[in-house]
């Protein structure tokens, strides 16, 4: 009656020699690929590096402007640029400049990588079924798997930095992007589809001048999303190395510098809602031509 | 009368079958031995869609196919642009059969032969009135320039000039459906397909719209293929009508045809309701001309409706009028008793018409 009290498990050799042998796998894997991995991420790394040597060594004041001048033209919103100016001027006063810089360059880089990849992904995704359907469970995974679990075959495969970083950010925060850009598509009016049929549109065309822009205003959701979920990764990316308002919270906690965490903490927020109001003022302004003013 | 260039643009839907679900095509044969809609649907679990249609359009002429809802008839027109691909049989428009044609051949038939207005107006909603409405043209590949010629024309002709630069939103429904015709006209194609193009539209602006239609047809004569549930708007567009019923056609004819002698008792219960004086025309029951003529009668010219013609009579107080062709050729005479009594439902009708209703009763 052993087996009742003790659940049946593999054997311990046989389960510690199958585990060695993963490891050991990858482990060469790693020793024979490696290299020619980390040159194939070698432009990122450069465009990594272009971007915070640019928002690090601007003077402030230029980058205050700019970043006031993108929030204008995004939200067109006095409330908003005012906002994003005091927020960051406070960060600045409370010397986390440098940092929230570095962080901003990041969570940049990260949010154009994302794009680049998730809505070419999230648009084949609409277009097929069974895309859907094997893409979907892949999702979940990325959305669900704790993320210091797949930190460890990233810093295996590329040691620790900032495109390994990058990479984790990715993977954790892209997952939005794709699921919105698929369900916008998906979304869209049948019988305006119809009717680009009907007036002989090819795929492009369809796709082009009916499917993106109405499903537009749900795939800024999904760039908003992902966004936000970029930057709650920015402290879990410090431990591999990522600059920014990461490591001091790292530092906190090691120490219990109890201050310092939440500075820097309500520095991360700050960006955080920057971003946000931005973003989503910006989609809200793309929708205009809903507003019904007539019937 | 008809434009020669687009006079070949006839259609021609030959023997043509819909059956929807997943093996369709294997009950064609089922369905042309005589299977009923219930015994498909009931046994395979397949909905018959269209049943055997038959329909010649000549060119340069409104087509209507009438039908309540559930009839088939949106399905119908989809299949001269084939949005909705056949089962079996023929769609022959300009000689070339639709069912026939590969992606690309069928696009290009979409872009240059047909042009389609929807009953949801179907308009995208961030484009504005003009950049909707140079859509068709747009998918072409027409040079900018041109697209916006061609659009603002129609713009201004189906009345919203001054309105190129609104969002559909800002539209009333009347007015939305306004820029789907233009859409449709600025693409100049030959046919024109009316998807219950104003079946969402409150009756005066329905009335407003027809009109609109039918001045605009005097000068573009194109075949037009108009979808619709309501008899009056049938009777009032249609040069011929077709009437559906469960995926099959019942009755095909002039209004003229439809109205005085409608194939069995479904028919006949709608066309009761019908206006006839604002219906029949005046040939259609007038009387020979005969010898000695009266001397003074008031000439009415044939494709007058007999609502028209008493009051003219009535305003003359004569006793006749005498119908002429284009060309003053006199064709007939009618004297006010026999307007009158065209103008009557007939007596049998009514009580047989009225008999159907009572039936249950009894």
């Amino acid at each position: 009656m052993d087996w009742l009290s003790k659940f049946p498990n593999m054997n311990d050799e046989a389960l510690t020699a199958l585990k060695k042998a993963i490891d050991d796998g990858f482990r060469a894997f790693t020793r024979s690929y490696g290299d020619g991995i980390e040159e194939f991420f070698e432009p990122l790394q450069y465009f990594l590096v272009q971007c915070e040597r640019f928002m690090t060594g601007t003077p402030w004041p230029i980058i205050l402007l700019l970043i006031a001048a993108i929030a204008w033209f995004a939200s067109r919103s006095w409330k908003i640029v005012l906002g994003c100016v005091a927020t960051l001027l406070l960060i600045g006063y409370f010397g986390m400049w440098a940092d929230t810089m570095r962080t901003i360059s990041m969570i940049f880089v990260c949010t154009v990588l994302a794009i680049a990849i998730g809505i070419p992904i999230g648009i084949a995704m609409s277009l097929s079924n069974r895309l859907q359907s094997i893409v979907n469970p892949v999702l979940d995974i990325m959305q669900t798997m704790p993320s210091f679990v797949y930190l460890i075959p990233v810093v295996m495969l590329l040691g620790i930095g900032k495109v390994p970083g990058l990479i984790a950010v990715v993977i954790y925060a892209i997952p939005p992007i794709i699921r919105l850009t698929n369900l916008g598509i998906r979304l869209v009016d049948k019988d305006v589809l119809e009717a680009a049929d009907a007036f002989g549109s090819s795929g492009w065309q369809r796709l082009k001048n009916v499917q993106m822009p109405l499903a537009l205003p749900t795939i800024m959701a999904g760039i908003n999303q992902t966004i936000m979920m970029a930057l709650a990764m920015v402290v879990i990316a410090s431990m591999i190395g990522v600059q920014g308002l990461g490591q001091p919270v790292l530092k906190a906690i090691a120490n219990q510098y109890f201050t310092l965490g939440v500075f820097n903490g309500f520095a991360i927020v700050g960006i955080a809602i920057i971003f946000d109001r931005v973003s989503q003022a910006y989609g809200r302004r793309l929708q205009k031509h809903r507003e019904v003013i007539h019937g | 009368m008809a434009n020669p260039v687009k006079s070949n643009y006839g259609i021609e839907i030959k023997n043509l079958y819909k059956i929807f679900g997943a093996s369709a095509a294997a009950y064609v044969d089922h369905v042309k031995k005589g299977m009923t809609k219930t015994e498909l649907n009931e046994r395979y679990g397949h909905v018959l869609g269209l049943k055997n249609i038959n329909i010649s359009m000549p060119s340069g002429s409104i087509q209507v196919i009438m039908g309540l809802s559930g009839s088939g008839k949106s399905t119908l027109i989809r299949h001269i642009n084939r949005l909705i691909d056949p089962t079996a049989g023929e769609v022959i428009v300009g000689g070339v059969d639709v069912v026939k044609m590969n992606k690309r051949e069928l696009r290009d038939f979409r872009r240059h032969q047909t042009a389609m207005v929807f009953q949801k107006f179907a308009l995208l909603p961030h484009r504005t009135v003009l950049d909707n409405t140079v859509y068709g043209l747009e998918v072409q590949g027409v040079p900018r320039a041109k697209q916006v010629d061609a659009a603002m024309h129609w713009i201004e002709r189906v009345g919203l000039k001054g309105f190129e630069k609104r969002y559909p939103n800002q539209l009333s429904g009347g007015m939305q459906q306004r820029v789907g015709l233009a859409r449709a006209l600025a693409n100049d194609a030959p046919i024109l397909l009316m998807d219950e193009a104003y079946s969402a539209l409150d009756p005066l602006i329905r009335m407003d719209m027809q009109s609109v239609l039918l001045d605009l047809q005097k000068e573009i004569r194109k075949t037009i293929v108009f979808i619709t549930h309501d008899l009056d708007e049938a009777l009032r567009l249609g040069d011929r009508i077709a009437i559906l019923r469960d995926g099959e056609i019942i009755q095909q004819g002039t209004s003229q045809d439809i109205v005085l002698r409608p194939a069995d008792d479904y028919i006949a219960n709608f066309v009761k309701e019908v206006n006839r004086g604002r219906v029949i025309h005046v040939e259609t029951v007038m009387s020979p001309l005969g010898s000695g003529g009266p001397a003074q009668a008031i000439m009415v010219p044939a494709g007058t409706k007999l609502d028209a013609a008493a009051r003219k009579l009535m305003q003359s107080k004569q006793s006749e009028i005498v119908v002429v062709d284009s060309k003053g050729n006199s064709l007939g005479r009618l004297s006010l008793a026999q307007i009158t009594s065209a103008m009557v439902t007939p007596a049998a009708r009514e009580e047989q018409a009225a008999g159907i209703e009572l039936a249950p009763v009894i």
